[in-house]
């Protein structure tokens, strides 16, 4: 993991006495409400509808057991004894009072740890693979190039007021576990003639226009790459709209111009900055290598894992992930309680998976944007006393990638953006499809939800998506099918008319049966839903009394 | 814009020809001092940036960030002359507008003075080059 030197440190350092003088500024009323917001958005500090919501950035997604018992110490200390995890891998606490934040930062100072860019007109918080370094099919740990993009966009004194807020992520294997081609700009790390280097993409994006990435340029080495992305940002900077706040994304610039001329447009300025010295040396990419080196791994044989616990073995088939290294695992723990709010962890919960972390894992937890906690590199023989630890805190429940493994924003019961209630709904489809024997038959699929059009959700991207809508002042919740943040990137599509909150649980499920009616072989629910089409459960979800009838088919 | 308001970081006289605009300066071959909108090309001044030893940016709004780029474009292009922000320019922002390379500024609201000294001197090293000279963190970790 990456350590900070005197200058990070003392960045961050001088982060916090910045924010102090802004607040006291704020409170003194030197700074008017308006002024003040984009200062502390550039620290995470949004104003939601009952209290301030402070975002503490997780970059690329990677903690130790320390810095996440300082998480869980906040949660007690600052706010409600908990803490939620966010689909940018970062961690928010809902109930933080504006005068305390100083305090807060200051004490995240401590771990090296702070909430900058976590929000804001501005490049945020980097996001990555939560398998990195454990994952087998990866051509190099994509961390050292988040973390070096992380040091360049941090106070980027050109890019702090850009038309809209600036999202990147960084991936280093074909099997896309981070939405990369959702993200204003992401890379994906490959070999070419035996050197590294970065594809990028820029342009993806969900909110209320989603757009899938265009590959901008197929490699670039790490002698070039922050010049590249100053020439990405620069034509953003100049030209993405500013006269519509829903029209000012990346993706819209591109959508307007066109990829190709876009590519033009960088390619000139890439070649008007490359010449400046703005990219650090390679000694610079080398010396954060060596933070991600490999674990010091057990190579000594293992014994076989007895299986003999069902729910433990149910645990393995569906939370435990191969690891590169014989002998190791990686495990992913739920956050996804039947019933409970996707995210969400106690500070109790955040202290135990910090002392497990410690105990198993090399001391190192990462952040999934599917809103759980990995431990990357666990010992196949610790894995039954990892569990038996987790189930006793109500963290073993064995849902990875299944329906009730739901993304939801926050939604009504927080944010003022909201239409419509996110968790509730999330909690009634996770009670309905309850058993995880079902869960298991319906097999992976993705169900995400989003309170409003803003799509924090990522609802575009669920095998399953639902869109919360306030219709004349009720809520209500359209149901959209076969969007994937995977590599087999796609947007859903809107079945049609909404329902009300029961009303969608039932579509959902008429949606489930008739896949499970139509699919073949191994087939995912995303498969089927390619191969058979829209209508086929257009036709299930609106007219399900023709079916039960008989129907045409 | 009254004189009070005006922050100069240089030691010469301030340039007291009037600006004119971007179209004006294209057309007019002798002007020393011209005033770029946010949504003007700063690269159209390049051919005859030599003659000018004036150039102020507008900032209509503190959200419209288009000026840092075009601040950052003038001087990768090696203007020396004074590169003035102007408009709604708040004291928090200074510090990153002198990292593009504004050392003049014409805020609309009085800048407190004592707020801009603290945040000037808050950063020690920055982490990135731009276009002030400060040295970057990997330059200071790698020599």
């Amino acid at each position: 993991m990456y350590k900070y030197d005197t200058y990070d440190q003392a960045i961050v350092d001088s982060r916090v006495d910045e924010f102090r003088d802004q607040v006291r500024r704020r409170l003194s009323g030197e700074l008017t409400e308006d002024q003040f917001k984009p200062l502390r958005l550039m620290n995470g500090l949004y104003l939601q509808l009952h209290a301030y919501m402070l975002r503490v950035a997780i970059p690329y997604g990677t903690l130790d057991g320390r810095q996440m018992r300082m998480l869980g110490h906040i949660a007690r200390k600052y706010d409600r004894g908990y803490g939620h995890f966010t689909t940018r891998q970062n961690l928010q606490f809902n109930w933080i009072k504006l005068d305390e934040t100083p305090d807060i930062l200051a004490e995240l100072a401590t771990v090296e740890m702070h909430a900058i860019q976590t929000s804001g007109n501005c490049i945020r918080n980097i996001s990555s693979d939560q398998f990195a370094g454990a994952a087998a099919d990866e051509v190099a740990d994509p961390r050292p190039w988040a973390e070096l993009i992380r040091q360049w966009s941090t106070f980027h004194p050109e890019f702090t007021y850009l038309p809209r807020k600036f999202k990147i992520c960084v991936i280093a294997a074909d099997e896309d576990r981070a939405a990369m081609r959702l993200h204003d700009i992401g890379i994906q790390l490959l070999v070419r003639d035996g050197e590294l280097g970065a594809k990028i993409f820029v342009g993806g994006g969900m909110g209320r226009t989603p757009m899938i990435s265009h590959e901008i340029k197929d490699f670039v080495t790490a002698d070039d790459l922050m010049s590249y992305l100053e020439a990405c940002l620069r034509v953003y900077n100049r030209y993405g709209r500013r006269d519509n706040i829903y029209k000012a994304r990346i993706k819209i610039l591109l959508h307007e111009i066109g990829a190709d001329e876009y590519r033009r447009q960088v390619e000139e300025e890439f070649a008007a900055v490359k010449g400046l010295g703005l990219d650090p040396p390679r000694a610079e990419l080398e010396r954060i290598t060596a933070f991600f080196g490999t674990p010091d791994f057990d190579t000594t044989p293992n014994a076989e894992i007895d299986r003999s616990d069902p729910d433990f073995a149910v645990w393995l088939d569906q939370n435990v992930k191969p690891h590169k290294q014989d002998g190791y695992a990686i495990v992913t723990i739920s956050l996804k309680p039947v019933g409970g709010i996707p995210g969400d962890a106690s500070a109790d919960q955040i202290d135990l998976m910090a002392d497990l972390a410690e105990r198993y894992s090399f001391d190192e937890l990462r952040v999934s944007h599917a809103q759980n906690i990995v431990l990357p590199h666990v010992r196949t023989r610790d894995l039954h006393d990892l569990w038996t630890a987790l189930a006793a805190a109500g963290l073993a429940e064995a849902n990875l990638d299944l329906i009730s493994d739901i993304i939801a924003c926050p939604g009504l019961d927080y944010c003022s953006l909201a239409n419509a209630r996110s968790i509730p709904l999330a909690q009634k489809i996770a009670t309905r499809f309850g058993d995880l024997g079902r869960q298991r038959e319906l097999g992976e699929l993705k169900l995400k939800i989003s309170g409003c059009i803003n799509a924090c959700g990522h609802h575009h991207a669920g095998h399953i998506g639902i869109l919360g809508v306030d219709k004349k002042g009720t809520e209500n919740y359209q149901l959209s099918l076969g969007g994937s943040g995977a590599e087999d990137v796609s947007l859903a599509k809107i079945t049609g008319p909404g329902f009300s909150e029961d009303g969608v649980v039932d579509a959902i499920e008429r949606v489930t049966d008739r896949y499970l009616e139509v699919r073949e072989g191994g087939e995912r629910f995303l498969d089927t839903y390619r191969r058979v089409g829209f209508e086929t459960f257009k036709e299930a979800i609106y007219n399900p009394v023709l079916e039960t009838n008989g129907g045409t088919k | 814009m009254s004189d009070f308001a005006l922050l100069r970081f240089r030691d010469d006289e301030p340039h007291d020809e009037p600006a004119v605009t971007l179209d004006a300066f294209i057309g007019q071959s002798n002007a020393t001092a011209v005033r770029l909108e946010s949504s003007d090309d700063a690269r159209a001044l390049l051919p005859q940036i030599a003659q000018l030893a004036l150039i102020e940016v507008s900032f209509p709004g503190y959200r419209d960030g288009r000026g840092y780029s075009s601040a950052r474009i003038l001087r990768e292009a090696g203007y020396t002359g004074e590169l003035r922000a102007a408009g709604d320019v708040l004291v928090d922002q200074i510090p990153l507008m002198r990292r593009c390379g504004f050392d003049s500024f014409a805020p609309e609201a009085p800048i407190d003075i004592d707020v801009l000294r603290a945040s000037l001197e808050r950063y020690d090293t920055p982490y990135q080059k731009a276009a002030d000279g400060a040295v970057p963190v990997w330059k200071l970790r790698h020599g």
